[in-house]
């Protein structure tokens, strides 16, 4: 009979489940191409030092450090094209970069201050909507736009604006000048990258206000504080580091800031510091400017100056990205 | 049965925290008051023009604010009242900028619409010829397509980031989101130079329109990533929890739980990353060659793209080419307000649900 087939040594003994966290070969394949692809901004940014420091490294080594101190920029070449000399020195073009990105911060600064108190504290319900809305839409202008906007609509506006500010306080030494031309100076331009990094100054500093303890702000009410009180006395010490990582955010924002200031600023390899004469430096403009009549070895300067650029706004990223972050965990 | 009446009046809730409305009025009345004062003043003077006006209606809206708090209750209120004036002046001088800009482009930009805008392109004209003629549909076929090049190179990686920053949290997660930081920072003429460096030089020693994609790209993904990141960490971990429970592998739930959840989300950061590049221009002047024919084939030949459009228009000076680099110019406008509006109907509707 065919019932009989049974097995023969009773019940089969299930193998021992094994129990892990060792996680199964999809995970491990999953894993593994999320954490490439996440390590992509590190490679990126690897690979931008590297194959600019590759290309820009003779005349890193040939120039020195008269690569950053020196103002001249120019490439002799005799009536055959071959070069003759050349001399590549970037000192006024990052004084330049520093200056224009100095004066953004210091005009920006108040008011996005200003503005990210007043969304936080004062406005309310459709009115604080619409101008986070406007505040972030701003955010997402293109640069060309700021460029010849500041161009067209401010520089005769700010030419004027100069004249009157030599005139009453010429006596400040940076507000000086050696001769009555204002025209695309270091103070348009800063005045134009003033206008395009409010919004994200502002944007940082709302977010930081916007996390000021519920129970600090009704403390301070219930002491009978006014509102002014209340800021004074709790979210201005809470959110400083945030304004200051806000500010220093817009500040390599400005320094990298190519198109809107090669628009309104003259650029001139001499160092100046009259913000209101029109005569300034600014790395990336610089880059730009050269490039369509570069030959292959100012090219390589470009590359030298724009590994100078990306390591400097690096720092200052870097440096705002510490800070601000610092500060949402620090209890104050 | 008599159906009971039943009183449908409902009080009104008293909202003793809104100004009254004699509240309302004196404070119009600072504003008035400072206007007829600064108008007066700047009559009265021999300074003229708008900005003095301007300049002292705020002086004397906080003088008189500060006078009125002052005399009713206080210097301390004084001081608050004056504070609250000059913060909300502020926030007035931050989009004064804003506003100026869409006046400008719009006035400006509109008289260089016609009909050929968008059929033509300017391969039988230069921007000097009258403003009928030519048009700019090379820039923007060009600007599509290497938008959606980079849109196809950044997408993935941005994505990626933002899972292994909020799902795997591995070991590298603080300095990737340094990281991405920095590199939401990095100047977009350094991205042109990089691919320069890294591809057109030693590689393929030509300008086209994909070298201007990959320079997008580079800036393209930061923006991604940050906005995938945010909208990822939304997602209430009861989901993920929810997978894991009914057996799905790690892989399982990201694919089929978090990421459909997120869906909405995601979309919204590939709209903030395509607003993003949508103007960026330096790269795009350094890599792509910036032809004016027609050329849709991305590895051959020089790409022309809105932002290279309107540079080259500006820098004839002519008022034809002005009047073109301004129609230009609002196009872009018009795409970055769209992008921006998607942008936010669509985070809205995430929160809503």
């Amino acid at each position: 009979m065919a019932i009989t087939e049974k097995p023969a040594e009773g019940p089969a003994i299930p193998t021992r489940r094994v129990i892990t966290t060792e996680p199964r070969l999809s995970d491990k394949v999953f894993r593994g191409i999320v954490t490439a692809g996440g390590l992509s901004s590190l490679i990126i940014l690897g690979l931008i030092a590297i194959f600019l420091a590759y290309q820009g490294y003779e005349i890193l080594v040939k120039e020195g450090t008269s690569f950053f101190t020196s103002s001249t920029w120019e490439v002799i070449t005799d009536d055959v094209g071959e070069v003759q000399s050349y001399d590549f020195g970037l000192a006024a073009m990052l004084v330049g970069t520093v200056l224009c990105a100095l004066i953004a911060v210091i005009v920006a600064v108040p008011v996005a201050v200003a503005s990210a108190l007043f969304m936080t504290f004062y406005a309310q319900g459709k009115i604080k909507a619409f101008l986070i809305a406007v505040i972030d839409l701003m955010a997402a202008f293109p640069s060309i736009l700021f460029g010849f906007w500041g161009f067209f609509i401010l520089m005769p506006k700010v030419e004027y604006w100069s004249l009157l500010i030599n005139k009453y306080l010429g006596w400040i030494p940076i507000f000086s000048v050696d001769a009555k031309i204002f025209t695309r100076s270091p103070f348009l331009a800063g005045l134009v990258l003033a206008v395009m990094i409010i919004p994200i100054t502002t944007a940082v500093a709302r977010e930081v206000f916007d996390q000021t303890p519920l129970d600090r702000i009704q403390a301070a009410y219930a002491l009978g504080a006014t509102k002014w009180a209340m800021i004074r006395a709790v979210a201005l010490p809470y959110g400083r580091g945030g304004v200051v990582g806000g500010a220093m955010l817009g500040l390599g924002r400005a320094m990298g800031e190519t198109v809107a200031v090669y628009t309104v600023l003259n650029i001139v390899y001499q160092i100046n510091w009259q913000v209101l004469f029109g005569a300034g430096g600014n790395v990336a403009s610089l880059i730009l400017l050269k490039f369509g009549e570069a030959k292959p070895l100012e090219i390589k300067g470009l590359m030298a100056a724009g590994l100078a650029l990306f390591l400097l706004t690096l720092l200052v990223n870097l440096l705002a990205d510490f800070i601000v972050a610092r500060t949402g965990k620090k209890g104050r | 049965m008599s159906e009971t009446k039943v009183s449908r009046s409902v009080p009104k809730p008293s909202k003793p925290w809104q100004p009254s409305a004699a509240e309302r009025a004196q404070s119009l009345s600072v504003g008035v008051l400072a206007a007829l004062a600064s108008v007066g003043l700047v009559a009265l003077t021999p300074m003229k023009g708008f900005l003095p006006t301007v300049i002292f209606f705020g002086i004397f809206a906080v003088l008189i604010g500060f006078a009125k708090g002052t005399f009713t209750r206080g210097s301390t209120t004084g001081k608050n009242n004056a504070i609250g004036i000059l913060l909300g002046l502020g926030t007035c001088v931050a989009l004064i900028p804003i506003a100026s800009i869409l006046e400008t482009t719009i006035s400006r930009g509109y008289k260089g619409l016609h009909r050929g805008l968008f059929t033509k392109d300017m391969s039988m004209n230069t921007a000097i010829d009258p403003i009928t003629e030519g048009g700019l549909l090379h820039a923007l076929l060009g600007s599509l397509i290497m938008v959606s090049i980079a849109l196809v190179i950044a997408m993935p990686l941005g994505i990626l980031t933002a899972i292994y920053l909020t799902e795997i949290k591995g070991r590298f997660s603080r300095p990737v989101r340094f990281l991405v930081q920095a590199m939401s920072g990095v100047p977009s003429i350094v991205a042109g130079l990089f691919i320069m460096s890294a591809i057109i030089y030693p590689i393929t020693k030509s300008f086209n329109g994909l070298m201007g994609a990959l320079a997008l790209s580079i800036l393209m993904i930061p923006t991604i990533a940050r906005t995938a990141e945010e909208v990822l960490l939304l997602i209430p971990n009861d989901l993920r929890e929810a997978g894991v429970a009914l057996g799905g592998t790690q892989w399982r739930t990201v694919a089929m739980v978090v990421v459909p959840a997120a869906r909405s989300g995601l979309i919204t950061a590939m709209i903030l990353g395509i607003a993003r590049v949508i103007g960026e221009t330096a790269p795009i002047l350094l890599v792509t060659g910036g032809g004016d024919a027609i050329n849709v084939n991305p590895v051959e030949g020089p790409m022309g793209s809105l932002p290279f459009y309107i540079w080259k228009s500006f820098f004839f000076g002519t008022e034809e080419a002005t009047t073109r680099g301004w129609a230009g110019l609002l196009v872009l406008l018009v795409f970055v307000l769209i992008l921006f509006t998607l942008a936010r109907t669509l985070s809205r509707r995430k929160v809503r649900r």
